[in-house]
């Protein structure tokens, strides 16, 4: 379109004014504002009217050992996901057809079944297998409900942290590969020195939210008699009947996940600082 | 040994019907939460657009509360507390009024708020992609507000959300396991009685498995193919 | 919680349920029943679905007399006082316990049978209730036998479940020592084939236990009924005739 073009155009409405004073959304945030004050103010009164000394003293205890089970369980079977997600990825990416085949069949099994059904599997399902299991002398290993655990939460964050690397390692440019090896890098260095840096600043983030789901997930080991926040929150509920137990375990969920929200946060700001324009 | 097409037969001594039963609770629950939270999830992305601080910071504390609460929980919540909670605001009018929230009204609240706030910052993150000037195209050809929303920016906003909603769905449909112990008769539930009475736990929890991965896969057809028709009228960058 | 877009969607949602609802409610010759339904002999399901069980038949007896139309609902243990507070279902008639804590949410009618605390293990075990430390034992979660381990055997490890069959699959399986629960259930187990690996170990641990059926606080009208009912199933007979079908003992006790 020229100049000339523009002037024959008969008449065209004025742009509506930007969303500056747009008092009707004004109102309706206000609205739902308040709403979440009274729900939380309503929480607060909920808490205060029900505050219980004795429950307090008699269930505290059972709740930091409690998170302390949790903490240990997301902390541990992250780490043990993360080594095994390794050999995962390079199957991922690999042009031999049976390596891949093989990982993507593992990534896909992993993540489209629930966690829940493959905690059931391991615990339930091993459990059926005491014998053999016995034989080759797995079985001390797989008689506590706490290993059966973190064998499936492994199990299942590989396959989701392999992902998220293979995503991150695939998101650097081919150009990135091609220089490395113009200046003389082998492909490990090239790796180690040119890509994963690279490939790291763009996996923080699923990374972080991998954490976080496990740390929400992980509330299912209540189901299979491990004592985690929500297996202590479930024990001291089935003996008081007194909802506040449940709404205590959701504060500190909640403030644990904005916490580590807010620190991946941080470090995304700080490594990515010299991206920034 | 137990003969395993018994047990997992159609007939009254075996399981295959009642399991199938449980495929379709699985199915409905997941179909029926959707909706629902699309339709949330969107009003959320466009209160955390809007250039209204109150509305930003209001849907930010629900995607921050349901984003950050495990499933388990915030069904556990809805089923117990919600019912008792409303169950006292009804009591109020009438001493003799009984409200049932039943387990799959439950389940879909507290799928849906979950599904929600995710979809909301799908939404939001599909918002961002859509250049400035597509809006004020819009208004310049004379669209009213609500007509540029419709006609030139949901569009795109679908097409560009779509992948990251494929994926919630997905995750949808295994949240859905959680609903089972509230006690719904879904796929896990199902099989978890079979293999209590049975005592083949690994048969069928491996079965369970293969129902979800099963439904995971028709899921990923499906979502190809509206994937593939969606892009037809796009232009291909 | 409180939460302003959810109570407007939970209303909603609810006022089909409630709709539905409300008749049964206020008819009174229909009451619904909440059980467990994996608590074998007393209250399970069998392949076909159906309830079956010695509270089930107790519940169809007492409705009969009651000239109540009953139906069941089955709800997970550890939910079922909440879920009969939040009006799912009218009494829960499945082997609960009177006990201090839960008579604060719940009223009681008399009791229908009494029950003992017994502790089965392996029977090549040499498990022994009174040195029972660092041994683990399996309960069912929300239970008296849950409590009372946790009180009288702090040093034991205590495996909750939520219901009493995966503590014995665990048993089976060799993941607990020992489980703990009421005795009337355990010997149904040890008798079936399933639990042919283990039996009785010690005497009862807890005896004089009472198990009666749960109302809402404050429906002492329904609770009533439940007691006159009772006394007549006692007299007339049908209780024994129950009774003889699951045990071979007098489960009623004094």
């Amino acid at each position: 379109m020229t100049a000339e073009n523009l002037t024959t155009v008969p008449h065209v409405d004025r742009p509506p004014p930007l969303p500056a004073r747009w008092t009707q959304a004004r109102i309706l945030g206000t609205t739902l504002l308040c709403l979440w004050a009274a729900a939380g103010l309503g929480l607060i009164y909920f808490l205060v009217r029900s505050w219980n000394p004795d429950l307090l003293h008699r269930y505290a205890p059972n709740y930091l050992s409690g998170l302390w089970v949790t903490i240990q369980l997301v902390v541990i079977s992250i780490i043990i996901g993360a080594l095994l997600s390794i050999p995962i990825a390079c199957g991922r990416m690999s042009k031999n057809r049976i390596w891949s085949g093989l990982a993507y069949g593992y990534v896909y099994f992993f993540r489209g079944t629930p966690l829940l059904a493959q905690t059931f599997l391991v615990y339930y399902g091993l459990g059926s297998f005491r014998h053999q299991l016995d034989a080759i002398g797995l079985w001390t290993f797989f008689r506590d409900a706490w290993y059966c655990a973190l064998f499936a939460f492994s199990l299942n964050t590989a396959a989701y942290q392999a992902e998220i690397l293979r995503g991150a390692i695939e998101s650097v440019g081919k150009g990135q590969w091609e220089a490395a090896k113009a200046l003389g890098l082998s492909r490990i260095q090239a790796l180690r020195k040119i890509i994963l840096p690279q490939a790291l600043i763009v996996a923080l983030r699923p990374y972080g939210n991998e954490i976080i789901l496990m740390i929400k997930g992980s509330a299912i080991v209540a189901i299979i008699t491990v004592y985690d926040l929500m297996g202590e929150t479930r024990r001291a509920y089935s003996r008081t009947f007194d909802f506040q137990t449940y709404i205590w375990a959701a504060i500190i969920y909640l403030a644990i996940v904005e916490a580590l929200r807010n620190i991946v946060d941080w470090i995304e700001r700080r490594i990515t600082r010299h991206l920034q324009r | 040994m137990t003969d395993y097409r018994t047990l997992l037969s159609f007939g009254p001594e075996g399981w295959g019907d009642d399991i199938a039963a449980g495929v379709l609770v699985t199915v409905a629950l997941a179909l029926a939460t959707l909706p629902f939270g699309l339709a949330i999830g969107f009003l959320v992305a466009l209160a955390k657009q809007s250039g209204e601080k109150t509305l930003r910071l209001a849907g930010n504390i629900y995607t921050t509360v349901f984003r950050g609460l495990p499933e388990l929980l915030t069904l556990f919540l809805v089923f117990y507390g919600a019912q008792i909670g409303i169950q006292q605001f009804v009591r109020l009018f009438d001493a003799k009024a009984t409200v049932e929230i039943n387990s799959f009204v439950a389940g879909m609240v507290a799928l849906g708020a979950v599904f929600s706030a995710y979809a909301s910052e799908v939404f939001q993150s599909a918002f961002r992609a859509i250049p400035n000037g597509q809006y004020e195209g819009g208004y310049a050809i004379g669209l009213s507000k609500l007509q540029t929303m419709r006609l030139v920016i949901l569009p795109q906003l679908i097409r560009i959300a779509l992948p990251g909603l494929g994926n919630l769905w997905l995750i949808l449909l295994k949240d859905t396991a959680l609903v089972s112990v509230i006690g719904l008769a879904d796929i896990l539930r199902q099989t978890g009685i079979a293999a209590r009475v049975t005592r083949e736990a690994f048969l069928f929890f491996g079965l369970a498995c293969l129902i979800y991965l099963a439904l995971a896969i028709l899921s990923s057809i499906a979502f190809g193919a509206i994937e593939r028709w969606s892009g037809k009228g796009g232009v291909q960058r | 919680m409180g939460i302003s877009r959810r109570i407007v969607l939970a209303l909603s949602a609810t006022a089909l349920a409630m709709s539905m609802g409300a008749a049964s409610a206020q008819d009174a010759t229909k009451l619904k029943i909440g059980t467990e339904g994996a608590y074998p002999p007393f209250n399970n399901l069998n392949a076909s679905g159906e309830l079956e069980g010695f509270d089930i038949d107790i519940a169809k007896a007492l409705c009969e007399e009651m000239n109540a139309e009953c139906e069941f609902v089955t709800q997970e243990w550890d939910g079922i006082i909440p879920a009969l507070q939040a009006g799912k279902f009218d009494a829960i008639i499945a082997s609960m316990s009177i006990t201090e804590e839960r008579a604060q949410q719940v009223d009681f009618t008399d009791p229908y049978y009494t029950n003992s605390l017994t502790f089965i293990a392996p029977k090549e075990s040499d498990f022994d209730p009174s040195a029972a430390d660092g041994k683990v034992i399996g309960v069912q979660q929300g239970t008296i036998a849950a409590a009372f381990v946790e009180e009288n055997y702090p040093n034991a490890d205590l495996n909750a479940y939520p219901s009493q069959l995966e503590a014995w699959a665990d048993l089976s399986n060799g993941r607990v020592d020992a489980v703990l629960a009421d005795f009337g259930v355990q010997y149904g187990w040890v008798q079936s084939d399933d639990g042919q690996c283990c039996e009785f170990k010690g005497d009862p641990v807890d005896s004089n236990d009472r198990i009666a059926i749960a109302v809402r606080k404050g429906e002492t009208e329904l609770a009533e009924k439940f007691n006159t009912a009772i006394a007549a199933i006692r007299e007339n007979g049908k209780y024994a005739e129950i009774n003889k079908k699951y045990f071979p003992f007098d489960i009623f006790g004094e």
